[in-house]
């Protein structure tokens, strides 16, 4: 239970990070929180050659607001988005979706853009980024780009970085509309564990409760979390009625594709998937009706 | 791949100090190999259990969770660091002692010091933030109860003594 191995660098700046992921290849890792990389290095799951350490680059630590957007630097910790109530009056599915990460000395550690960028499938903060449709800008030594989420997962611990690449920041959009509502949920055998099945959506209604926006997903269920647009768009309109309701996240299940294991067996996750985007849905709405 | 050797600089409990690490070395090793702090325990060494939990600049994080190297320039507080500068355990170990909220004691020392950070930022805790806070250290011998129980009497012992033997990590 030791970590093979390797040179470690502490990058000053994202340009000298970059710079150092170009210079040696395949085999060098970034370290952010480490919270995943490090368990990982110790069961030998993984030996880079090289860590080229971020964490002490402060350029990377920011949360920044405006109207439309909240731009987070991807090695924010993730209790800092956790605890900045501006923030949380934004983007509240952060924090809704943070109280379910892992437990206060790995929150403490952990950070945004590790998670997304080591892309569990069970993983919470991706499930979010999905949802959201949040945008991640990627840097190189080659200059930016940025990809939707939708874009951005591809598999399990996989995503479009390549191996030269440096997540950076992390743009979520922001709902204006008044009356807004979020949740997130999750079933795993322990708090803080990764989910079985975890569930969220953020919902927009009008005066007399119809809905105006809306946005689920559900994580635990596949290779990658997983946004139903198509289902969402049909809620438009509606006031989410039972029936309504059940058809949607029935169509959602179904598009999942779950593995069985010790813990839960496929049809259980499927069944679970459909319960628990009920409930998220509902709680959105409800939060959101609620509002004067 | 290499064996090289970096030099660090942490400040340990208050106290500088400077050695070289190979890259691979853990921070609970180093703590406990290296500057010879065995206080904090090695339990699952991939994050799961707890047990070697320290303050990093003040903030309980998991020692085998970082490198040895990632802490230069840092300050560490291990669960040798709670106790009053005379050694004597601090008034959080008394109640533990006292509420019997250890049994084999192998948890212990990430348990004191996720109490401690606990009470640092909140002064009377209630038993579901108790809960929480331990949430990430698990216990083998089954005593949560008593360790909540241990908490509670160490933050109303804590109201009426402020200032007394409970030191900031």
């Amino acid at each position: 239970m030791k970590a093979a191995s390797f040179d470690y660098v502490r990058a000053a700046s994202i340009t000298e990070a970059c710079e150092l992921l170009r210079q040696d290849g395949g085999d060098v890792k970034l370290i952010a929180g480490g919270q995943s990389l490090t368990p990982m290095m110790a069961m030998r799951l993984t030996r880079p050659s090289r860590l080229v350490d971020i964490n002490e680059i402060d350029a990377l630590k920011f949360i920044k607001l405006d109207n439309n957007t909240a731009r987070i630097g991807a090695c924010t910790r993730q209790c800092v988005v956790a605890a900045d109530n501006a923030l949380a009056a934004r983007v509240p599915l952060l924090r809704r979706a943070l109280a379910w990460v892992g437990h206060t000395q790995t929150r403490n550690r952990g950070t945004l853009g590790g998670s997304l960028a080591h892309a569990d499938p069970a993983a919470e903060l991706p499930l979010v980024a999905q949802v959201l449709d949040a945008r991640l800008q990627i840097r190189s030594t080659s200059g930016t780009r940025t990809l939707p989420a939708s874009e951005f997962f591809i598999g399990p611990l996989t995503t479009a970085l390549e191996a030269h690449e440096c997540l950076e920041e992390i743009y979520w959009p922001v709902w204006t509309e008044h009356r807004t509502g979020c949740a997130f949920t999750e079933v795993s055998r322990r708090h803080g564990d990764f989910a079985i099945i975890e569930a969220c959506a953020q919902i927009a209604v009008d005066a007399d409760g119809r809905c105006m926006r809306a946005s689920f997903g559900l994580g635990g269920g596949g290779t990658i979390p997983l946004a139903f647009p198509a289902l969402a768009a049909t809620l438009i309109g509606t006031q989410l009625d039972d029936a309504v309701l059940k058809g949607v996240t029935q169509d959602a299940a179904a598009e999942l594709d779950p593995g069985g294991d010790l813990h839960a067996s496929a049809g259980y996750r499927k069944h679970l998937a459909a319960v628990l985007a009920t409930r998220v849905l509902r709680a959105a709405y409800d939060e959101a009706y609620g509002k004067a | 791949m290499s064996d090289k050797l970096y030099p660090v600089a942490i400040e340990v409990n208050g106290t500088r100090r400077t050695l070289q690490v190979p890259a691979r070395l853990s921070l609970v090793d180093c703590l406990r190999d290296e500057l010879r702090l065995t206080g904090t325990h090695i339990g699952c060494e991939h994050g799961i259990c707890g047990a070697c939990s320290v303050l990093l600049d003040g903030e309980p994080v998991r020692s085998c969770l970082m490198f040895a190297v990632q802490a230069d320039g840092h300050k560490v507080t291990t669960v040798e660091g709670l106790a009053n500068t005379d050694g004597t355990p601090g008034i959080l170990q008394d109640s533990f002692c006292e509420k019997h909220a250890l049994q084999c004691g192998y948890c212990t020392p990430g348990m004191l010091i996720a109490a401690h950070a606990l009470l640092a930022e909140i002064k009377q805790p209630t038993d579901a933030e108790i809960r929480v806070a331990i949430g990430g250290n698990l216990c083998r011998c089954t005593g949560y109860q008593q360790i909540v129980d241990a908490v509670k009497l160490a933050a109303a012992r804590l109201s009426t003594q402020a200032t007394d033997g409970f030191k900031n990590g």
